[in-house]
């Protein structure tokens, strides 16, 4: 009995092993850039950046500490001049497209962009075929 | 209804939508029963590496600098971490690789010094620099999104090979492959 308790106490006090860094995070992991014009732009990029550990998530909603980094990054560098492309075009070399929400057009994706037009022209084509005949019909 | 169009025509085209459906279906299926890939792969294999110059990470070690990575040989580039627990598993293929002689460089991630010195304490230390990368601003300009993982630097400092996770017994012959290749 008081072996069983003493298991289920060992239970109860094991502290499970933390996979995660004790490091504070990064300097504008957190902090927002001083300049609103500037932040809003690290913002609108951070919204459109993958996270890498949490895929489905973007940089801007993850406490994940490799996210924080990726958003000090982000923040340090605006703050530092670069244009929010630039950064996006740096981290798409290192990652490939996978890590921008915002598709790129590429020889895989020009469909994508394609498409809506290729609709567009279909139904101007249809229309007009349709008007036509209704006029044949009325005369 | 005067001219009613010709009924064959009419009855082929009626079945592509249904068509459609179908290659939409089966594509959807696809890609939800498959097995999905989560690993993010470097795009900057075959690309030298970029230039950073880290500080050492415990005191018996260097850090690690692009300059000392391109010294004519070519050698293993291990991404870890002390909070990693798949770190602790690859730490006996890393060390029986260091045995044979290959030269291994280590870059901690977010990592405080007396945490990677218990670490090497209890898993063995690889490693002949150590370069602490405290914003994970390194692992961000090589294209690794995890720890561990592993590239394969040739002595010119190209990048020439990523093994995304823990190196487990059946993955080193390949890795050892992979640095005659890039010693070649």
């Amino acid at each position: 009995m008081t072996r069983l308790l003493l298991l289920l106490l060992a239970l109860v006090m094991a502290a499970p092993l933390p996979a995660q860094d004790l490091l504070p995070p990064a300097p504008y992991a957190y902090k927002q850039l001083d300049d609103p014009a500037q932040e809003a732009k690290a913002r609108a990029l951070m919204e459109t950046l993958r996270c890498l550990k949490c895929q489905s998530q973007a940089i801007s909603d993850s406490d994940a500490p490799m996210a924080g980094d990726m958003r000090h990054q982000v923040r340090s560098r605006i703050a530092a001049g670069e244009e929010p492309e630039e950064i996006r075009q740096w981290l798409v070399e290192r990652y490939g497209d996978y890590v921008s929400y915002t598709p790129q057009l590429r020889a895989m994706t020009w469909p994508l962009f394609a498409a809506p037009l290729v609709f567009l022209g279909v139904a101007a084509l249809l229309l007009r075929r349709r008007f036509r005949k209704t006029r044949g019909a009325v005369k | 209804m005067s001219e009613a169009p010709a009924p064959r025509r009419a009855g082929l085209w009626l079945w592509v939508p249904l068509a459609v459906f179908a290659g939409f279906f089966v594509l959807v299926m696809t890609g939800l029963l498959a097995p999905a890939d989560r690993e993010v792969a470097s795009a900057m294999i075959g690309k030298p590496l970029p230039q950073f110059d880290l500080r050492p990470a415990v005191p018996g070690r260097p850090g690690v600098s692009t300059a000392q990575l391109a010294d004519g040989k070519p050698r293993l580039l291990n991404v870890f971490a002390s909070w990693c627990i798949p770190c602790i598993a690859e730490a006996p293929q890393l060390e029986a690789l260091a045995r044979q002689g290959v030269e291994i460089d280590g870059i901690a991630i977010r990592d405080r010094t007396q945490d990677v010195e218990r670490f090497l304490d209890a898993n063995g230390n690889p490693y002949q620099r150590i370069g602490a990368d405290d914003l994970s601003q390194v692992q961000m300009s090589i294209g690794s999104s995890g720890v561990p993982e592993t590239f394969v630097i040739d002595g010119k400092g190209i990048i020439r090979h990523q093994h995304i996770g823990d190196i487990r017994a059946e993955d080193v012959p390949k890795l050892i492959e992979k640095l005659r290749e890039a010693g070649q």
